[in-house]
């Protein structure tokens, strides 16, 4: 993990002074409003429907025990004892009051932690694979490059008031599992003949407008990625357009130029910034990645590991849904699942994080993960130790033995709390794990995203299956769509056709899924295989075809 | 808001809590909606936000528009009952305030 120097830590204090102050003034009537909300926003405090809402950076979804603790204290003193951690690797706190805000603020830089460029048309939390350091596929760490790419994009002067919000994402996996095509910005660490390089892919996104991002480089030298970053957002902070928010993300400028043109553009840029890295950042960066060294890795018996594999039917069932193999034959990486059936996703309670941020400290090598996917990860795990740690999960609701099926969604926080919403994603979530509680392992694969409005938070545009809540006419209404992917073949679904009411949903993806069930050649063909080999016609018929139990 | 249907009263979120919060008859703020004051006319309404919002009390003021049900004042958009009553996965925000009176 990222070890804070002295420079980090007196940054992130004076922030949190200035914030006080600002507070201060704004409560005194020093400050108005409309001067007061850029401020509040550049420390990650939005405004909802209920509540203020404080949005903490969680860099690279990485966090210390001690971390995963003061959320927790976080979520007692200030909050209403749970945290939402989000698709972007964060954890939002729903209930704060305004004026609690500063303190919270100066709990977190306790720890390291800050708010900083969690919201604001900044460069965002670059975010990764949840197995990164761990994964057997993997080839190199992207965590020092997130880490180095963090450092760079705060406070960057230049790039504090971009045409809009941009997100870096960056894999080191041969699986993509950081969706970074989805991004404005995707990385894939690759092997160029011996030397490390970078896949860069610009243009993703989803919103309104989803967009797969385009090829930029097939092989950026290592070395060259911050001049090259410098220089797309150079090209998009000049050419991206301020005129319409709508239009204004890099996925429209790049369309709008096209790769090619684009493409030029950041060339020339590129030649004109390198010669100003002069080899400090790789300085930077090789200090950086002495804090990502894999631990010391540690010999178990793994008698106990191989009997309960063989005697307890619960606990095999979770290692097959929840643990993913490790670089390190006798450990693994575990995924602590956030959606218990009839649960919100990606909600802990304070006492679940607590038994999270021991089992880290226990077994863990003292390192938590937030996936994208709203869970969280404990990376380097002896598979000696996996009973034990089923055993305790379980006493506190967080075994639950669904990682990729039907109930391991992501939803968005929808009109249950968020000012921006059209619709509830929440409620939806909840009604679809408790219906196929019994019958998914039985389905198989299926990834179901839900998005409470056209922003696409929920992801929906790559779900296997994606539902979208919307307002027609004074109404929640959902449109469906079917085939879309997160993974290395990044797809945006189709749409349907007709949106559902609240109460016409669930019988409607009953139908789609009793149609792939009937279809389907066995069960070892997921849901997306069956989509991409018939298409979508047959789904499409199912949806809309009429309710015969109704 | 484009069309906007009569009758209507004046909301906004609380400065410091955050809150949903509605102007009553009484001429105060409050987190409840029963007891506003309800207007028929959208100018008499735009009119009174210009003389009550005090930056420094509330934030973002606007007319939501409701339905007298009896006695009872209703929101006419779902939107807006979500903000009366809090969100639909905890007991939380007004309902859970409610559901406190009920206890003590």
């Amino acid at each position: 993990m990222y070890t804070y120097t002295e420079f980090d830590r007196a940054f992130v204090r004076d922030r949190v002074s200035q914030y006080r102050d600002q507070v201060k003034r704004r409560l005194e009537g020093f400050l108005t409003e409309d001067e007061f909300k850029p401020l509040r926003l550049m420390n990650g405090v939005y405004l909802q429907l209920h509540a203020y809402m404080l949005r903490v950076a969680i860099p690279y979804g990485s966090l210390t025990p001690k971390q995963m603790r003061l959320l927790a204290d976080i979520a007692d003193k200030w909050d209403k004892g749970y945290g939402h951690f989000t698709t972007r690797q964060n954890i939002q706190f729903n209930w704060p009051r305004l004026i609690d805000t500063p303190d919270i603020l100066e709990a977190l830089a306790d720890v390291d932690m800050h708010a900083i460029q969690t919201s604001g048309n900044t460069i965002r939390n670059v975010t990764t694979d949840q197995f990164a350091g761990a994964a057997l596929d993997e080839v190199v760490d992207p965590r020092p490059y997130a880490e180095l790419i963090r450092q760079w994009s705060t406070d960057h002067p230049e790039f504090q008031f971009l045409p809009r919000k941009f997100k870096i994402a960056i894999t080191g996996g041969s699986d993509d599992r950081a969706v970074i095509r989805a991004h404005d910005i995707g990385l894939q660490l690759i092997d160029v003949k011996g030397r490390i390089g970078f896949r860069v892919f610009v243009g993703g996104g989803l919103g309104r407008t989803p967009i797969i991002g385009q090829e930029l480089h097939d092989a950026l030298p290592a070395e060259d990625l911050l001049p090259y970053l410098e220089a797309v957002l150079s090209v998009y902070n000049l050419a991206g357009r301020r005129d319409n928010k709508y239009k204004a993300r890099i996925k429209i400028t790049v369309s709008e130029m096209g790769i090619d043109r684009f493409r030029e553009s950041v060339d020339a840029a590129f030649e004109r910034l390198r010669p100003a890295f002069t080899g400090q950042d790789l300085s930077v960066l090789g200090k950086i990645q002495a804090d990502f060294e894999p631990p010391r890795f540690l010999e178990k018996s793994q008698d106990g590991y191989f009997s309960a594999l063989d005697s307890d039917r619960h606990f095999r069932t979770w290692v097959e849904r929840n643990v993913n193999p490790h670089k390190h034959p006798s450990y693994a990486s575990v995924t602590i699942s956030l959606k218990g059936h009839g649960n919100t996703p990606g909600d802990a309670s304070a006492a679940q994080m607590r038994v999270m941020a021991s089992l880290a400290e226990r077994f863990g090598h003292e390192e938590l993960r937030v996936s994208h996917e709203q869970n969280i990860v404990l990376p380097h795990i002896a598979q000696a130790d996996l009973p034990e740690i089923y055993r305790q999960l379980g006493k506190h609701g967080l075994a639950t033995a669904n990682i990729g099926l039907v109930s391991d969604i992501i939803a968005c926080p929808g009109m249950d709390y968020c000012a921006l919403a059209t619709a509830r994603s929440i409620p939806i979530a909840q009604d679809i794990a408790l219906r196929y509680e019994r019958r998914e392992s039985k389905i198989g694969d299926l990834k179901i995203k839900i998005s409470g409005c056209i922003n696409a938070c929920g992801h929906h545009h790559v779900g296997h299956i994606g539902i979208l809540g919307l307002d027609k006419a004074g109404v929640e209404n959902y449109q469906v769509t079917v085939g879309g992917s997160a993974g290395n073949d990044a797809a945006i679904g189709q749409k349907m056709g007709r949106g559902f009411s609240f109460e016409e949903l669930m019988p409607a993806l009953d139908r789609l899924i009793d149609a792939y069930l009937a279809v389907r050649i066995d069960q070892s063909e997921a849901f997306v295989s069956t989509v991409e080999r018939l298409g979508t016609i047959p789904f499409q018929e199912a949806l809309y075809a009429i309710d015969k139990t109704a | 808001m484009a069309s906007i249907k009569l009758p209507v009263v004046i909301t906004a979120n609380d400065l410091l809590s955050g809150e949903a919060v509605y102007w009553h008859k009484s001429g105060i703020w409050s987190n409840d909606l029963s007891g506003s004051k309800v207007f028929e006319s959208i100018e008499q309404a735009q009119a009174l936000i210009q003389l009550v919002v005090s930056d420094a009390e509330v934030i973002g003021a606007y007319l939501a528009e409701v339905l007298e049900e009896g006695n009872r004042l209703v929101p006419r958009h779902y939107r807006e009952g979500f903000r009366e009553r809090g969100p639909s996965n905890y007991c939380h925000g007004k309902q859970e305030r409610l559901r406190q009176k009920v206890v003590v």
